[in-house]
């Protein structure tokens, strides 16, 4: 029977895990935890991308289970436990939500080690990685500026976080640097993954004037929406969404987890595994900005992939003063960049947006 | 030829035989589905209903958590099912749960950090008036105006919902969490948090307050005055009019009973194993429960059953997953099939089958 020897290999895993010998068993398993299904063509398609190339690049060193569609709260705790008892070594929990029950499962299962993204708690055995989206959103707000006719840029946000927030802030920034008269209209969809309520967000969006739509929500429904309205453009967002280009769709930021889960992977194998605070942006690749499609002008295009080489480099940071905040108080002095710990914990618009964060 | 014969009377057996055939059912058309998805039907069925409960490696955990799981749905369900009886539907159950939930971790998150022994029970009250309050709304509409309270107690969801994401992202939204939404966690505030009562169990005060819902709306429906009046109310509402039953306030019971349980069930999971406010707090307990009390036939041990049931397939569906690869979509569909057949094989207890040509009409 196949479950059963499935059954006595993992038992057998288990029985290694607790006598101390975790990287003994023949096979490492890595678990995964999606917020949403695999399928969303976004946020989850991309980590589930990045979940097939360590079963690629390990072959049959290494197995890997993963659940989609958990909800963040009690049934995270619940998935990711049974996960740690069916004898995985390392957990990927891939939403901001999954923060506390990763940090409560991995207090009961010392041996397992977890990756939580997004988050900012860590634990010996938890580490949290992200990737700075923001550097991505400069090079949209760049494009967006100049492709504006209507002068105003719609923004689907999903929920009011830092990470979002840097966003709006770090696009909004650079159109304006290339067109002082843009105009940012943000709309909140509370949620991650929700096509119905995105479709909605982005028509609204386009009623108000919006010829560009931005969206930091995972399903490509705002793209199919701008299509059909005609003369808007879009950006992929997480994923390529790259069968909706020239038009709408006319780049993308892609999240290229793959060579982060195989090296922490690799790290679990060779017992050199500690808890990490990973950020990594364009510089490292675990950022990629999809390719700028032929709807936009080549002035437009060399320029923009001048401030993507200029932020892969270090040599430009998309938070250089002179920035004020939205109440017009000072932020950052000319030629000053924001720290780590401020964008981490953003919770204000920079100056020139309209409208309020929800509170 | 088949031909269906209507019953004069409910089959009292068919009634009882239902729900296990409609499970058997289940399990058969979900084997199929599983096995054009290319896995092995017998060891899915068994993921999902056997290794929860008995396997080895899971089942210590997984056991405790069935209860878990099944305690508010059994807790809401209850609830529904008295004002179901009386055809007084409150499809909002939801929005009572969040707003249970609200208040109750609302109380707590303002006296934190006190320690002091009444900080819960205090909390278990706000719940319980937060959820009366959010179901006083449609009950008060529909005695008042004639208002559908489908409707009313339907839409008051989404207003809980945007309520909680507010207080997620405002009010409660904890100081020290470095500008993220969420509370602080109630489960790491002793004096405000419903844990294990006896560790490896999985029974918190939810599940003991469940268990309870269950007996006294036993005692109720079946040795009380006011159950019968409930039932007579939902077989014919007009012959419970002529025996003197008053129609508003059985609405404001049966409306605020749900309400209340609903809000129990939402301050214990609140308070326990979700333990702070956060946007996607909720997660379906107040619709699910709709079913579970449909699968329960509307009676409290049914109910319970079926509560437990319904965390199986959670469970096992979870389990599932992830041991065997099958997709979220395809667990969902073998939920939904439940329902479906439960529906179906209804007809049994309401019709016999007669096989042969019709007689003379």
């Amino acid at each position: 029977m196949k479950r059963r020897t499935l059954l006595a290999a993992s038992v057998a895993a288990l029985g290694l895990a607790s006598a101390g010998a975790a990287f003994a068993a023949d096979k490492t398993k890595v678990g995964f935890v999606f917020v949403g299904p695999i399928g969303d063509g976004g946020w989850t398609y991309e980590h589930n991308e990045g979940r097939l190339a360590v079963e690629e690049h390990f072959g049959d060193a290494v197995e890997t289970i993963y659940q989609e569609s958990v909800p963040e709260g009690a049934d995270a705790e619940r998935v990711l436990t049974q996960m740690a008892l069916s004898g995985a070594d390392l957990i990927f929990t891939t939403s901001f939500g999954y923060m506390d029950p990763t940090l409560n499962v991995a207090a009961k299962f010392p041996d397992v080690k977890f990756e939580h993204a997004t988050g900012y708690k860590r634990a010996d055995n938890v580490s949290t990685y992200s990737a700075r989206f923001y550097e991505g959103r400069a090079v949209q707000g760049t494009i967006a500026g100049h492709m504006t006719k209507s002068n105003v840029v719609g923004y689907i946000a999903s929920f009011p976080i830092p990470e979002v927030i840097r966003g709006i802030n770090s696009a909004y920034i650079h159109a304006k640097k290339v067109n002082p008269d843009v105009e940012f209209k943000v709309i909140w969809a509370y949620t991650w993954f929700d096509p119905a309520k995105e479709a909605d967000a982005a028509n609204a969006l386009i009623e108000q004037g919006a010829d560009v739509i931005l969206q930091h929500t995972d399903s490509t429904a705002p793209q199919a929406a701008a299509e059909k309205a005609g003369n808007v453009i879009t950006f992929g967002q997480a994923s390529d969404m790259g069968e909706y280009a020239p038009m709408p769709r006319v780049s993308s930021i892609i999240d290229n987890w793959a060579p982060y889960y195989i090296a922490r992977t690799q790290a679990v194998i060779d017992g050199s595994w500690t808890s990490v605070d990973t950020w990594d942006g364009i510089g490292a690749g675990m950022v990629g900005i999809g390719e700028i499609s032929s709807a936009v002008p080549e002035d437009v295009k060399a320029e923009a992939l001048a401030l993507k080489d200029a932020i892969a480099n270090g040599s430009y940071h998309p938070f250089t003063g002179p920035l004020k905040k939205q109440d017009g108080s000072d932020w950052l002095a000319e030629g000053e960049t924001a720290d780590d710990g401020t964008l981490a914990g953003m919770n204000f618009y920079v100056e020139g947006i309209t409208g309020d964060i929800p509170q | 030829m088949l031909r269906l014969e209507k019953r004069p009377t409910p089959s009292r057996f068919w009634t009882a035989a239902t729900p296990v055939l409609a499970v058997l059912l289940t399990m058969i058309a979900g084997g199929l589905l599983f096995m054009i998805l290319g896995k092995d039907p017998f060891a899915a069925i068994r993921t999902i209903f056997w290794d929860p409960l008995f396997n080895e490696q899971f089942a210590s955990y997984s056991r405790p958590q069935l209860l878990v799981k099944s305690g508010p749905l059994i807790l809401i369900a209850i609830g529904l099912s008295l004002g179901f009886r009386a055809g007084i539907w409150n499809i909002g159950a939801e929005g009572q749960y969040i707003i249970g939930a609200l208040c109750g971790a609302g109380v707590g998150l303002a006296l934190y950090p006190m320690d002091a022994w009444f900080i819960f029970p205090l909390m278990v009250i706000a719940g319980a008036l937060g959820g009366l309050l959010w179901a006083m709304i449609p009950a008060l509409l529909k005695t008042h105006f004639r208002t559908n309270e489908i409707l009313v107690s339907l839409l008051l969801v989404y207003v809980a919902e945007q309520l909680l994401a507010s207080m997620a992202l405002g009010l409660m939204r904890n100081p020290e969490g470095g500008g993220f939404p969420g509370s602080r966690n109630l489960q790491q505030y002793p004096s405000a948090s419903n844990p294990e009562l006896i560790a490896g169990t999985g029974m918190h005060w939810g599940i003991v307050a469940a268990f309870i819902a269950v007996i006294a709306s036993y005692v109720l429906l079946n040795r009380h005055l006011l159950g019968f009046q409930i039932r007579l109310t939902g077989q014919s509402p007009r012959a419970a009019r002529f025996a003197g039953v008053n129609p508003n306030a059985l609405i404001l019971f049966c409306l605020g009973t749900s309400g209340v349980l609903a809000g129990l069930a939402g301050l214990f999971e609140i308070a326990g194993p979700a333990g702070q406010v956060s946007i996607d707090f909720n997660q379906g307990y107040g619709f699910t429960a709709i079913i579970v009390a449909f699968l329960g036939r509307l009676n409290p041990i049914g109910i319970l059953l079926a509560g437990l049931l319904m965390g199986l397939t959670y469970i096992g569906g979870d389990l599932a997953q992830f041991m065997l690869g099958l997709p979220a979509a395809a667990i969902q569909a073998f939920q939904g099939m439940l329902l479906f057949f439960l529906l179906g094989v209804d007809v049994l207890s309401n019709f016999r089958i007669r096989i042969g040509k019709t007689e003379a009409a």
